[in-house]
């Protein structure tokens, strides 16, 4: 049975794809080795995990200002998430999805993502509407 | 969004493609964040090294160039990614320095003036009290917030370009009266005594605080902090945090007393031991492993960091196994040729480079060519984003730094 998740509107497409979610912060210049498409810094929690073509689900972003540009160099090479959930984004995340073309929401009223949501989850994601859409659980 | 009619046809194309597309991106963010208008900005600072860019983003460059961009304010940039005149000694390859040609001659199409520089506000030109700009580099931005007053987001390099391209961003966050009110509140109870430790304390403060959207309050500091001690704080935090904005109860400009800071009772403070510096470098701790390579950058060194290194390195040889590199700004680098610091910085066997910035060097690839795995340095920042890069960061003051490269090994 589907849940649906209300959220702010969000930036780019509507699209369906995978969960991978962490309860951890993202950045893609201090978290990923971004020519093998995945997370390299060791004490990230998706640690050695590949992030292509999935809808990360993370706390926040983090870090500095690098994000906004590789995303959109990332999605070039077609080795970028295909969404991005935050609980609450942060400026540049923001930026670099509206550069790159790749969906991003965040301010969700159901509460903490990185618990509502599972790793392998099916999901819907639409940011125009602001809506988020569970389609199938991959746990249990 | 409101929008004004010149900024209605802006947005319809009707000053090209450019203005076009600055204007679109720049409404979509604003919706993300609820934006009612636009905002002047008096400048714009990019963030923009070729790592980050890659070639598509390079492209997009030039597609502004070939449609006849060209920015309206002054438009200044962040560290490059390949010092020119010294990339093939640090293993950098001809195709990361022709995409780097390519960024500089599209951005100088673009009417950016080629600063390569993250400490602007030490030696370009300063924001003052409630100026709008649009900065890139978190360490700008939270500076040019906090020390000096300035209104910045974190403007990642396309919202920078934006601004440049428009002379506009939208009014959000940081722009905002509301969002610079404090959300949390510390009380220091171990004064720092170098910049290093106010890199620990702003590495403290940015992972309590943990997100864009609070502004932790310092009380308790007992001296002045010099330009340097809150560069190196607000760099720690703001990269440990993203927080973009702090304010110190009696030094910075917006925070004269509690009640400036805090609408009605402020909340609990959170006291900072000497504890608390302690098991922060705990983790960074390495003394007597073998040290590859030394680095101090993150934020560049302005002409007094760059005077004391000079002083320490003095008749000097570093170890013949350990390199040193050191990263400085084009303009603080012209300074030091005339003054004789670099030269007395290199003749240690240190490297002196002009207009980088460390992390932002393919430092990947550059760490495997060198063979560099541990990596020493007093920036906070840097030890913080490096190890994502493969590598095994360690954490000392500029003196312990300087001992450490000349006998070979974290003393």
């Amino acid at each position: 049975m589907s849940k649906v998740l209300k959220c702010h509107v969000g930036i780019g497409q509507k699209v369906r794809g995978r969960a991978m979610v962490a309860s951890d912060n993202f950045s893609a210049r201090y978290d990923l080795d971004r020519i093998k498409g995945v997370f390299s810094r060791p004490a990230h929690k998706l640690y050695g995990q590949s992030y292509v073509d999935r809808i990360l689900v993370l706390n926040t972003a983090k870090g500095g200002v690098a994000s906004a540009w590789m995303l959109h160099e990332m999605k070039s090479r077609g080795m970028a998430p295909l969404a991005i959930l935050f609980n609450q984004t942060n400026t540049i995340l923001a930026q670099g999805a509206a550069l790159a073309g790749i969906s991003l929401c965040d301010g969700f009223e159901a509460g903490d993502i990185t618990q509502i949501i599972h790793d392998g989850d099916e999901l819907s994601v639409d940011p125009e509407s602001g809506v988020v859409e569970i389609l199938g659980t991959d746990t249990d | 969004m409101r929008l004004t009619e010149e900024e209605k046809a802006m947005a319809a194309g009707e000053i090209g493609q450019p203005i076009k597309w600055a204007m679109e991106h720049m409404i979509q963010v604003g919706r993300q964040f609820d934006a009612q208008d636009l905002v002047t900005v008096s400048q714009a600072h990019m963030m923009g090294d070729p790592e980050s860019l890659g070639p598509a983003g390079v492209d997009f460059l030039e597609g502004l160039v070939s449609n006849g961009g060209k920015v309206c304010i002054p438009m200044i940039t962040d560290p490059r990614g390949v010092d020119l005149s010294y990339y093939k000694e640090l293993g950098q390859t001809e195709e990361m320095a022709s995409l780097e040609r390519r960024l500089i001659a599209a951005c100088r199409a673009l009417g950016i003036l080629m600063t390569n520089t993250c400490i602007n506000y030490q030696t370009i030109s300063a924001p003052v009290l409630r100026d709008h700009v649009a900065f890139g580099d978190t360490g700008v931005v939270i500076y040019s917030n906090s020390v000096l007053g300035a209104r910045s987001n974190f403007e990642g390099g396309p919202s920078a370009l934006a601004s440049g391209l428009t002379g506009r961003t939208p009014r959000y966050g940081l722009h905002l009266d509301a969002k610079r009110q404090g959300t949390m509140r510390f009380t220091i109870k171990n004064q720092p005594k170098d910049l290093t430790d106010w890199g620990i304390l702003g590495g403290i403060v940015g992972r309590l605080a943990g997100s864009y959207w609070q502004v932790p309050v310092i009380e308790g500091v007992e001296n002045t902090p010099t330009s340097d001690d809150m560069k190196h704080f607000g760099a720690a935090m703001a990269s440990y945090g993203s927080v973009p904005l702090f304010h110190i109860v009696g030094v910075t400009p917006e925070a004269p007393n509690l009640a400036a800071v805090f609408s009605g009772t402020p909340p609990a403070t959170r006291t900072i031991v000497e504890e608390d510096y302690r098991s922060f470098k705990e983790v960074f701790d390495a003394r007597g492993s073998k040290v590859d390579v030394v680095v101090f950058a993150a934020p560049q060194l302005s002409l007094l960091e760059m005077s004391t290194l000079a002083q320490l390195l003095d008749d000097r040889r570093i170890h013949s196994k350990t390199a040193m590199i050191v990263c400085t700004s084009p303009s603080v680098a012209a300074d030091c040729d005339r003054m004789g610091l670099t030269q007395r910085i290199e003749d240690s066997g240190a490297k002196v480079l002009r207009g980088t910035c460390f992390y932002q060097q393919f430092a990947r690839e550059m760490g495997e060519a060198n063979g560099w795995r541990r990596l020493l340095s007093n920036s906070t920042k840097i030890v913080n984003i490096i190890s994502g890069y493969g590598y095994q960061p360690s954490l000392a003051s500029m003196e312990q730094c300087v001992e450490s490269a000349i006998k070979g090994e974290i003393v």
